[in-house]
């Protein structure tokens, strides 16, 4: 069994189109959940609206490509707006409760039939993508070599010797963009949350009364927290929808915000790199274990008494909910988590 | 400060309060605070039925009475923590029982709160930090241009400081507030509340829990205030404390105010030894 090929494909998918979103995701729920304390259950909606709102704006519509952006972020706006007005005055659970039926209800109207002629239904849709793939600054020719980074016929390849890594033409073009992406919201992140208003966002995860009592509109706090969280969410609906070039409303289940949500207290949540680190720890955990289950199942490392190769995707998610299970038990506070934070009482 | 400052400020209140009869709702001079029937029931429960109550600007005036006997429900109301079945109040000009809580802050009166909200997980700097008003960088997008509020963070963290080491939390500063004792975190929330610079502040059982020598500096910190020309209110059931600092006594009993006076009338006042007794009586009934 070819574990050399096992661990590249885990590593190539570790800093992968796939991660990235999870990676985007996360940020957005840092801002909510890791630094304001707030409960958004729904970010797959979030998610959903930017994913849609291009693929609508394009396809649907016949808008230009970067109106369709502008429709993704808008409506991840409205939904954010539409989601706090009547929760972010009320105990923190509210938004909890409105957020996870938001986006069961944001997905099951993704896939009604009332209006598949538009939406494609359940089996969503495509052919919104090549506005974005026509922006690829290199051509599907190039070819060059730069140390250990090579281009052929437009495909990355990255060769640590022992393992390589490679790249279609359009995957590495989502990683440029995608890695772009997350590098500037973690910037921003970084500038926010050391700014006084990150610190407001501190305190009202601490105790929102006290916030008040010293003169703050924490609902205009936590408002923005919460549409700024969801527009980064929108980002990583965009880049999901388009490393996919296609969307599909049943990709929108709650079970991926509950990624996000093992992505983040993965890394550590309040932290600034905690989403990247977590993301790339998720998916690689992820990858290596499928990949390798598999492998070993085809070299008959494990015989089919044991394991078939249909098992393998619970066994991973299995495998993956211990390993979470162990991690709070034994890292609460995640990679980089600071675990002093963890032993005060919050109430 | 020196001494014969501190007299001023002392002498001063005292003349504003000088020929105030001490019956309950007794109109004052300069009231920075008046409150007209107040009222919050839970369920069959009257906790606050205040009929009318003035405080004199400038001056220290305690809140005293059983357990039970409504001041931190009184408190959470003029704050905006709470709202009341009916009623109304002034503060310095301004309706304010329509006020939100945060409202009610910017306004100028800040509270503390008996039961202390300490920021656990942030440093007690940035617990200081987060009290100041009128931060440029907390709106969102100025976040992200530090050199836009650079300066004032530099100004607030120099109040801040004199603040800590007045409060003798200055070595603390770097710890998370969550690390502190609860005196500690008592000072925290005063020193905190002062960080807004109100012009009036209500501190709910300020001393509960400070040891006793901290507990004269921080009498001497209160009476600094007043000399500031801040109005102090504050909740407090030992009278020797009262006594040292209060300028005015305001007495409640089963929700209602029962009676007013300085604290040698309010010693005196066979009311107020009743209603402790009265408490006393039906706690040992109990
Ligand atoms: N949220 C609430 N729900 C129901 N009853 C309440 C609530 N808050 C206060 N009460 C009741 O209102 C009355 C007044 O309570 P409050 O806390 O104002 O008393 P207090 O004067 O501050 O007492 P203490 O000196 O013990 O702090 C009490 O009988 C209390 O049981
Ligand atoms: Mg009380």
């Amino acid at each position: 069994m070819d574990w050399q090929f096992v661990f590249s494909q885990a590593l190539t998918q570790a800093i992968g189109p796939t991660m990235l979103v999870y990676a985007l995701g996360a940020i957005g729920l840092n801002l909510q959940f890791g630094y304001t304390g707030l409960l958004n259950f729904g970010q797959a909606a979030f998610a959903a609206m930017g994913a849609y709102g291009l693929a609508l704006g394009v396809v649907a519509w016949g808008l230009p490509f970067w109106w369709a952006v502008v429709i993704g972020l808008g409506a991840a706006c409205v939904m954010a707006l539409l989601l706090g007005i009547p929760t972010l005055r009320l105990r923190a659970d509210y938004l909890a409760i409105v957020t996870i039926a938001a986006a069961e209800i944001v997905r099951r109207l993704a896939r009604a039939t009332v209006w598949a002629d538009t939406t494609g239904g359940s089996d969503g849709m495509r052919g919104f993508s090549e506005p974005f793939f026509a922006l690829i600054p290199w051509d599907r020719e190039s070819t060059w070599t730069l140390l250990f980074v090579s281009m052929d016929s437009g495909r990355l390849a990255v060769d640590f010797g022992i393992f390589e890594l490679q790249y279609s033409y359009r995957d590495t073009w989502i990683m440029v963009v995608g890695w772009a992406l997350v590098l500037f919201f973690t910037g921003i992140m970084a500038l926010l949350i050391h700014s006084p208003w990150g610190r407001v966002l501190k305190g009202i995860r601490e105790d929102e009364e006290a916030v008040r009592s010293l003169g703050k509109n924490v609902f205009a706090f936590k408002m923005q927290a919460l549409v700024l969280g969801g527009i980064i969410g929108a980002v990583a609906g965009f880049l999901f929808a388009l490393s996919r070039a296609n969307v599909q409303p049943d990709t929108f289940t709650t079970d991926f915000t509950f990624y996000f949500y093992v992505v983040l207290i993965l890394g550590g949540a309040a932290r600034i790199f905690g989403p990247v680190l977590g993301a790339a720890l998720f998916w690689f955990l992820y990858n290596i274990l499928s990949q390798g289950l598999s492998q070993a199942i085809r070299a008959d490392v494990i015989p089919p008494s044991v394991l078939d190769s249909t098992q393998v995707g619970p066994l991973v998610f299995l495998l993956l909910g211990l390993g979470m299970v162990l991690l709070l038990i034994f890292r609460p506070q995640g990679l980089i988590g600071n675990k002093k934070e963890l032993l005060f009482d919050v109430r | 400060m020196s001494d014969k400052e501190t007299k001023a400020g002392k002498t001063a209140a005292g003349a504003a309060l000088a020929g105030v009869p001490p019956e309950p709702g007794a109109p004052k001079q300069d009231a920075i605070l008046s409150a007209t029937g107040v009222r919050r029931a839970f369920g069959g429960l009257v906790a606050v039925d205040v009929e009318h109550v003035e405080i004199q600007r400038g001056t220290i005036t305690a809140l005293i009475g059983p357990n039970g006997a409504g001041k931190t429900t009184f408190f959470n109301l003029l704050t905006g923590f709470d709202r009341p079945s009916k009623g109304s109040w002034e503060f310095d000009g301004r309706r304010a029982d329509r006020m939100r809580s945060y409202q009610v802050a910017r306004a100028g009166m800040v509270r503390t709160f008996q039961l202390t909200k300490a920021l656990t997980r942030m440093t007690v700097l940035d617990n200081m930090l987060i009290g100041a008003a009128d931060q440029v960088g907390e709106r969102m997008w100025a976040g992200l241009f530090p050199g836009l509020w650079k300066k004032q963070e530099a100004e607030n963290q120099e109040r801040a400081l004199a603040l800590l080491e007045r409060f003798k939390l200055i070595e603390k500063r770097e710890h998370y507030a969550g690390e502190l004792s609860g005196g500690q975190r008592k000072l925290l929330e005063m020193a905190r509340a002062l960080m807004l610079e109100p012009k009036m502040i209500m501190l709910d059982e300020p001393m509960a829990g400070v040891n006793p020598a901290l507990k004269q500096s921080l009498l001497e910190h209160i009476k600094d205030l007043r000399e500031d020309g801040m109005t102090v209110l504050f909740v407090e059931h030992d009278m020797d404390m009262v006594h040292e600092i209060a300028d005015w006594v305001a007495v409640m009993a089963a929700g209602q105010l029962i009676t007013e006076g300085t604290p040698d009338q309010i010693s005196a006042d066979q009311r107020v030894i009743d209603a402790y007794l009265g408490a006393h009586h039906d706690a040992a009934q109990h």
